[in-house]
């Protein structure tokens, strides 16, 4: 009975070995291999399908440059569907591949992996999602967060909103509409800190998956509660359906600010456009629009191929850039751990001492202020308020952070379960 | 193919109940445990190994989900939420009291088939669509008690870090070791699976799915083997979750969400309804094809797309020749892989005189 098992296996197995082998054929010696996990097709493609392109982008521009230290960059794609098994397995493929550089994508696929990347000294990004603890670097020494966590957006939003009323925040009022989920409901913690610092008064408001339906909670918030403020933390097609809520219910836009997931221009699109949607909060762990050197510059690197630049540089400029940060701050850790190894290829391990010397991550403005050590492997937990205004993204506030001590007191809470 | 069963007499019931009738198929059984064991483990890297573990986990669940829909007759939509049952309660265990996986790893079932067996009751007076609904919304409820239940998730995160298992103090770290853990949990479960259902027990789930009125005239108490199909069903999908959780070293209750649940019902469906060679297919095409065959685009897509948008093709492409397979194979066999080996294994037994 099982027999043809085996012969099926032979044959996928014959299959896949005559790629393998094909694939490792084309390495050139001085190259560097970094393995990419991406979701361009399943649940989270509105990110993924953005951010991925964006990435390849960084790269190649870096190798048209002549690479990291004589090195060239080479980027190993698997789209996991946002499932966790092709994850695990594309881990261990970009290991086989002599991958020294691992980028995962998604909250589950870096909880299941997050024990394989340390026995396998293998250092990896989990920019703008993940665990919040992650950024304890003693804890887990090969994660690299590098963008503010969902702890450190809810600090910066409190904070931002008390600059907004008037320097204080006694007495007033706060609602917090969430995605039912754990990335939705982790900075709860911090939230409920804040509100016995700042003596405000705040209410939970939960949407349950899918989160395409939350009149009820809208309502509640618009009528009932009628908070000084809302805190948005949603992700897919939430935001824009909680825009249309919001703004549907004559909720004034510019008293709600949104979590990063919650703030792309297509999010802002769907939710019925920039002229609707005046006035919305949103905050961002990298720089927004086209303003910004490295941007024009893979814009001239695809008019010297004769090629138009991506549209989604201008369409989607939020989740394009995230995908240029995110590779030129993983690009900056191999060459400066390249530069440390004297030339010599690194190692993960390498990679992985090199992310906490970065000094600065070299695109410019488009980055955050980042400071990684060995303890805070957030970096800092920057980020920026941008506003939708006069139709397009306006920043408001510059990198900034704040109560960072709640933060290290919840890192430390955590780290004892 | 390589024997015939011409001239092969059984004279005792012992004999003809036997798992291998012919001697050549213990030889054949024994050529596989040599080659699982021995050969695949030695000769494979790590990323071979990692295929056959998450393969070997798949079939777990896969012959789980298949005794209930399969040889019971009775669907569910909520498969992965056993699991997440399963890995849940293990991995408290694991971590809170710290017991090591050979109690943690059955405890997990019977926990899962407690629960499973809860959700079983709708099946006593729905069937079909409407009992797919039902374990739908038991999908959706498990969900979300380990969402809000601190003490089950483990806080906010809802996911609870486990130890490797370890057998006499030897910690199972790499893909090797945790190769044989998976088979040894994956070889008990087909042959548990194999043994089910040519037992009395077995006869009654297929009574049950050919016609649950006959069968209870004939004297099968339907309340009683519907909750057993659900409860044996859970505790294999319950153990699936715990293997998973081992493998990945973590529980979290996002990897076993609806999607999974339809995976494995793909894997059951695709492989073959009523058929544990069929789970064992189903587990195979479902979770290596999609590696199959982006390295097959991968390696020739080169040759016709640009290669800065070839990720974006191969990731599309990908989806779309396996949902074009699943489609050839059901629209070439419509009851599964099993049925489609069966039938080019009867064409062979009689070939070359085919009548």
């Amino acid at each position: 009975m099982t027999r043809k098992m085996t012969s099926w296996l032979g044959g996928a197995a014959a299959a896949a070995l005559l790629g393998l082998a094909s694939g490792a054929a084309l390495a050139a010696d001085k190259e560097v291999v970094i393995g990419m996990q991406c979701d361009r097709t399943g649940p989270t493609q509105i990110v993924g399908a953005t951010l991925c392109p964006a990435y390849h982008d960084y790269v190649a521009l870096v190798n048209s440059k002549g690479g990291l230290e004589g090195y060239k960059v080479k980027v190993i794609e698997i789209d996991h569907e946002y499932k966790v098994p092709p994850a695990i397995e594309a881990h261990e493929r970009f290991k086989k591949e002599g991958a020294i550089f691992e980028s995962v994508y998604g909250t589950p696929q870096i909880s299941a992996l997050i024990k394989k990347l340390t026995e396998d000294q293998m250092a990896a990004t989990s920019p703008g999602f993940g665990s919040a603890a992650a950024a304890d670097g003693k804890r887990y020494p090969y994660v690299f967060p590098v963008a503010a966590t969902y702890w450190s957006q809810m600090t910066v939003a409190v904070d931002f909103i008390k600059s907004k009323l008037g320097g204080s925040l006694k007495g007033k009022k706060i609602a917090y509409i969430f995605f039912d989920n754990p990335a939705g409901k982790e900075p709860l913690g911090v939230l409920d800190d804040l509100s016995k610092m700042e003596g405000f008064t705040y209410r939970t408001f939960a949407v349950p998956s899918p989160g395409v339906e939350m009149g009820a909670q809208v309502l509640d918030i618009t009528t009932r509660f009628r908070p000084d403020f809302v805190i948005a933390h949603l992700f897919a097609k939430a935001p824009a359906v909680a825009l249309k809520e919001f703004k549907g219910k004559g909720w004034p836009l510019n008293k709600m600010i949104g979590f990063v997931w919650a703030g792309s221009e297509a999010d802002i699109n769907a939710g019925g456009g920039f002229a609707r949607n005046d006035g919305y909060y949103t905050i961002q762990y990298a720089g927004v629009g086209k303003d910004y050197p490295v941007l024009k510059e893979i814009q001239a690197m695809y008019k010297k191929e004769g090629k138009e630049p991506p549209a989604a540089m201008d369409a989607n400029s939020v989740m394009y850039n995230r995908g240029v940060y995110q590779a030129a701050v993983q690009l900056e850790a191999i060459r400066l751990a390249i530069k440390a190894k004297g030339g010599a290829m690194p190692t993960g391990k390498d990679v992985r001492d090199a992310f906490e010397t970065i000094k600065t991550v070299p695109v410019g403005a488009l980055a955050p202020p980042l400071k990684i050590t060995p303890e805070d492997h957030e970096g800092g937990g920057w980020a920026q308020v941008w506003q939708v205004k006069g139709g397009k993204f306006v920043k408001v506030t510059d990198w900034k952070h704040a109560y960072r001590d709640v933060i290290k007191k919840h890192l430390a809470e955590d780290a004892k379960k | 193919m390589l024997y015939r069963e011409a001239g092969n007499f059984k004279t005792t019931y012992v004999k003809d109940m036997a798992l291998f009738p012919l001697p050549l198929t213990r030889w054949v059984a024994a050529a596989l445990v040599i080659l699982f064991v021995v050969i695949v483990p030695l000769v494979l890297d790590d990323w071979y190994l990692t295929n056959f573990n998450l393969i070997l986990i798949a079939i777990v669940g896969a012959l789980g989900l298949n005794i209930l829909v399969g040889y019971t007759g009775q669907i569910s939509i909520g498969h992965a939420a056993f699991m997440s049952v399963g890995a849940y309660t293990a991995a408290n265990l694991a971590s809170k009291l710290g017991l090591p996986f050979w109690v943690t790893l059955p405890l997990g079932g019977l926990m899962a088939a407690f629960i499973g067996a809860i959700v079983g009751i709708p099946s006593l007076r729905i069937k079909g669509t409407y009992l797919a609904i039902a374990t739908l919304a038991s999908q959706l409820i498990i969900e979300w008690i380990i969402n809000h239940t601190p003490a089950i998730s483990g806080g906010a995160a809802a996911s609870i870090e486990v130890p490797r298992p370890a057998i006499f103090g030897y910690e199972l770290n790499s893909q090797g070791d945790l190769y044989y853990f998976n088979l040894f949990f994956a070889a008990l479960a087909i042959m548990a699976a194999v043994n089910i259902v040519r037992s009395r027990l077995g006869r009654a789930f297929v009574a049950i799915r050919d016609q649950d009125i006959a069968a209870e005239i004939i004297g099968i108490n339907i309340f009683k083997y519907k909750l057993i199909a659900f409860a044996i069903s859970s505790f294999f999908a319950g153990v699936c979750g715990v293997l998973y959780t081992y493998y990945y070293g973590i529980a979290n209750y996002e990897s076993f969400q609806i999607v999974v649940s339809i995976d494995f019902l793909a894997m059951v469906i695709i492989g073959g309804l009523g058929s544990i060679f069929g789970s064992v297919l189903g587990a195979i095409f479902v979770t290596a094809l999609p590696v199959v065959i982006r390295t097959l685009v991968e390696t020739f897509g080169v040759y016709i797309w640009d290669p800065s948008t070839l990720p974006s093709v191969v990731a599309s492409l990908r989806l779309v020749i396996f949902g074009s397979l699943i489609i050839f194979f059901l629209v070439v066999e419509p009851e599964g892989l099993a049925r489609l080996w069966r039938n080019i294994r009867n064409y062979f037994r009689v070939w070359p005189f085919s009548y």
